[in-house]
């Protein structure tokens, strides 16, 4: 697998912080075949997103194996200050996690 | 003596059911585990009330979906999820011809503005239902996106 690796983004606007996520990940769905083989490729997905700013939880993202390769999110919320810290991470069904943290800017 | 051990006998079970529907009457709470089974529902309605404890949704124009009106790759439809609704804790995306519909939902804190964007595939053409929980109500929204290559398979 690829580098486990999150990069994030998250910028203040007014009062608002925008978060913008891009995660490495295969996002198998266990339902394509392997060409060479035949045999099903098996299921392999980010299950669990979490982002956490100053230990609350901002945003809990439930995905199942519809969710694009390499997956993009992004989401709003208010109540933060410029250079608070922003955590971000997953785990997939495998038992595989990463996260990363950034400085809102 | 056997007045007594029946009182006790109803009083236990009845604790019991209490723990039992209580269980049952709140298939989610808040910041939830994965809801395993809602994700191998096939059945978009039974989708719906796995995740959100209820399928009684009504349309609402206060949600919008804002997706591409053809894409040429189903493995890559951007969806952007939004509502102005207040006190919105849940939000969903399914996808009405997927094997199962249930994309993905989040559960959002209070501070969390009812904005969510992601990248989903879509086997076929199909309808996209964004369904959001607003204080204890479901509202959605329904977006038709046509599909020229499918996103499974391969």
């Amino acid at each position: 697998m690829a580098k486990k690796k999150i990069r994030v983004r998250a910028k203040l606007k007014g009062n608002v912080v925008e978060v913008k996520a891009l995660m490495s990940h295969p996002m198998e769905t266990g339902l394509r075949k392997d060409k060479k083989t035949g045999k099903k490729i098996p299921a392999h997905f980010i299950k669990e997103v979490v982002a956490e700013h100053k230990g609350n939880k901002v945003i809990v993202a439930h995905w199942g194996v519809a969710i694009s390769k390499n997956p993009y999110i992004a989401f709003k919320f208010t109540g933060a200050a410029k250079g608070d810290t922003l955590k971000v991470s997953w785990e997939d069904n495998m038992g595989e996690s990463a996260s990363a943290e950034v400085k809102i800017g | 003596m056997k007045r007594r051990s029946f009182l006790k006998g109803t009083v236990a079970s009845g604790m019991l059911g209490v723990a039992a529907t209580a269980g049952l009457l709140t298939p989610k709470m808040v910041l939830a585990a994965w809801p395993k089974a809602a994700f191998e529902a096939k059945d978009l309605n039974q989708g719906i009330e796995l995740v959100m404890g209820s399928s009684d949704v009504t349309e609402s124009s206060d949600v919008k979906i804002k997706a591409p009106d053809i894409a040429e790759n189903g493995a890559v439809v951007p969806i952007t999820v939004s509502t102005t609704l207040p006190g919105v804790d849940v939000m969903a995306v399914y996808i009405a011809k997927n094997p199962v519909p249930l994309a993905c939902s989040y559960d959002l804190g209070p501070t969390t503005k009812g904005f969510v964007s992601c990248r989903v595939k879509m086997g076929k053409t199909s309808d996209l239902i964004a369904v959001v929980r607003s204080g204890g109500k479901l509202y959605s929204a329904k977006k038709a996106v046509k599909v020229t290559i499918g996103g499974c398979g391969g």
